[in-house]
């Protein structure tokens, strides 16, 4: 049945050439923990991938509780936290899945550098790979200030001063997340709608690069 | 692949009509001990991923993500404290060379230097050579900036005040306490549960707020006549029938029972 379907959508839409470049790739022995447990060192690009999807999915179902305004948006985490059914353990992935992507991405890159994988020919993607760092970092600071509870708000209150502290770009800057003078509601709306939208449509087109980038060149061969 | 002439598409459109075999590639002349992703590696990818998440989860129920009281724009006494993976950079615009007038160098040249350094890491370190020991320079710049790193994030932990930090955030749960039910007026008659309660019964300096646990009828009455930890036995001065409206009132969180 199900070889049946996939040959009338093979037979419209030629797909096999695609599932054969998506699925068929080898897996070098020297990145194989199977082979040499030492390779799992290997594994932390892929496990950052894991929970950012593990992000994506959770994030998807805060929203559906989530108001991004200063006077519902502290009780509606609070009424996820507290009443909502299983959403302490869907807010707890995501507040620690945040951390747990920092940890595993900062392994990465030092696995990265120090097998010296970022050499000719693999400039670009090394390049690409800081950029998700820094959008994961974006990512960190605006959802942060989400649950607008004190540590939050306060906790902005000091990076967009650090923000402003830049010479030359730092009042525009500044001025460009805060939405004004004060650190309120237009702040509040503005790190939800980097933290929903930019954000994350940024690290999607990043990870595409990334890894077509990867498919591409393959793995750096062993040392 | 057949080129021109004689090429069959599928109906009127650009898909050849040539069908492909969906054979997986042949990896047994590849060097080593290559094998397929898929589905050979995947699934032993899978189970790897398997065992994280269950650390992951075990990890999310024993720690519930904390959330502190509203924010208050107006509680200009709160010590700010970012988000863990920021603290190396919040510290250092604590030290002398990196805060007041000099801000800008803590805030912008030096992470500056340090992430465009990481971004062009490949154009700064041009040597075919990988082996970290072959590259001495690179491989022990990333050591001191790691070790930097994590210095700093060790002294912002240690120089934080975390029992101030816990309280100056806590969820303090409001009470409205109803001034003109008949319990409001025994407790203003009682005052040695004043004295350490104070007289809006939400404590003091000497004893806590009467309606911080959620105690029964019953229970709120066990505890005034035979005292509690710190509270002295028999301090109410009244008849039964006010005792035990007054402990309706106190389980009741300040609000009269009949309603």
């Amino acid at each position: 049945m199900l070889q049946k379907i996939y040959d009338w959508v093979d037979e419209r839409l030629d797909i096999t050439p695609m599932w054969r470049d998506i699925a068929d790739h080898e897996v070098p022995e020297h990145v194989n923990p199977a082979h040499h447990f030492s390779a799992f060192v290997y594994c932390f690009g892929g496990l950052t991938f894991f929970v950012t999807v593990i992000q994506i999915l959770s994030g998807m179902f805060l929203t559906m509780y989530y108001v991004p305004d200063i006077i519902h948006a502290y009780e509606s985490v609070f009424f996820l936290q507290n009443e909502v059914t299983h959403g302490v353990i869907v807010r707890g992935m995501h507040h620690w899945g945040a951390s747990l992507v920092i940890v595993m991405m900062f392994l990465h890159t030092l696995r990265v550098f120090f097998t010296g994988s970022y050499k000719k020919p693999r400039e670009l993607n090394w390049v690409v790979g800081v950029l998700i760092f820094f959008v994961m970092l974006g990512l960190g600071f605006t959802g942060y200030l989400l649950p607008w509870d004190m540590k939050a708000y306060f906790a902005t209150v000091v990076g967009l001063e650090i923000a402003e502290a830049a010479p030359v770009v730092g009042g525009f800057a500044k001025m460009l997340l805060a939405g004004g003078e004060i650190i309120g509601a237009q702040t509040l709306t503005r790190f939800f709608a980097i933290h929903v939208f930019f954000l994350p449509g940024a690290l999607l087109g990043l990870l595409a690069a990334h890894f077509y980038m990867i498919r591409k060149q393959g793995i750096s061969g062993p040392l | 692949m057949h080129r021109g002439k004689g090429m069959k598409f599928v109906g009127d459109s650009r898909v050849p009509a040539e069908r492909k075999p969906n054979i997986p590639k042949d990896y047994s002349e590849y060097p080593g001990k290559t094998e397929a992703f898929w589905p050979n590696f995947l699934l032993r990818e899978w189970m790897v991923g398997a065992v994280f998440l269950v650390g992951y989860l075990c990890l999310t129920v024993a720690h519930p993500s904390p959330l502190e009281r509203m924010a208050d724009p107006t509680d200009s006494g709160y010590i700010p404290l970012p988000d863990w993976y920021f603290l190396f950079l919040y510290q250092l615009l604590k030290y002398e060379f990196a805060s007041g007038p000099y801000t800008v160098i803590g805030a912008v040249v030096i992470p500056g230097i340090a992430f465009g350094a990481l971004l062009l890491a490949p154009w700064l370190d041009r040597g075919p050579e990988r082996r970290p020991i072959k590259r001495p320079i690179a491989s022990s710049i990333m050591l001191i900036a790691v070790a930097c790193v994590i210095f700093l994030t060790w002294e912002a932990v240690d120089h934080h005040d975390w029992e101030a930090a816990a309280q100056q955030g806590a969820i303090v749960e409001d009470v409205e306490v109803d001034e003109t039910a008949e319990g409001f007026e025994i407790w203003t008659t009682q005052q040695n549960c004043i004295n350490c309660h104070g007289g809006d019964m939400l404590g003091g300096a000497a004893a806590p707020s009467v309606f911080q646990s959620d105690y029964s009828k019953e229970e709120v009455m066990d505890i005034i006549i035979n005292g509690a930890e710190g509270m002295p036995a028999g301090q109410f001065e009244g008849t039964d029938e006010e005792l035990e409206t007054l402990a309706a009132f106190i389980a009741n969180d300040g609000q009269n029972p009949d309603e």
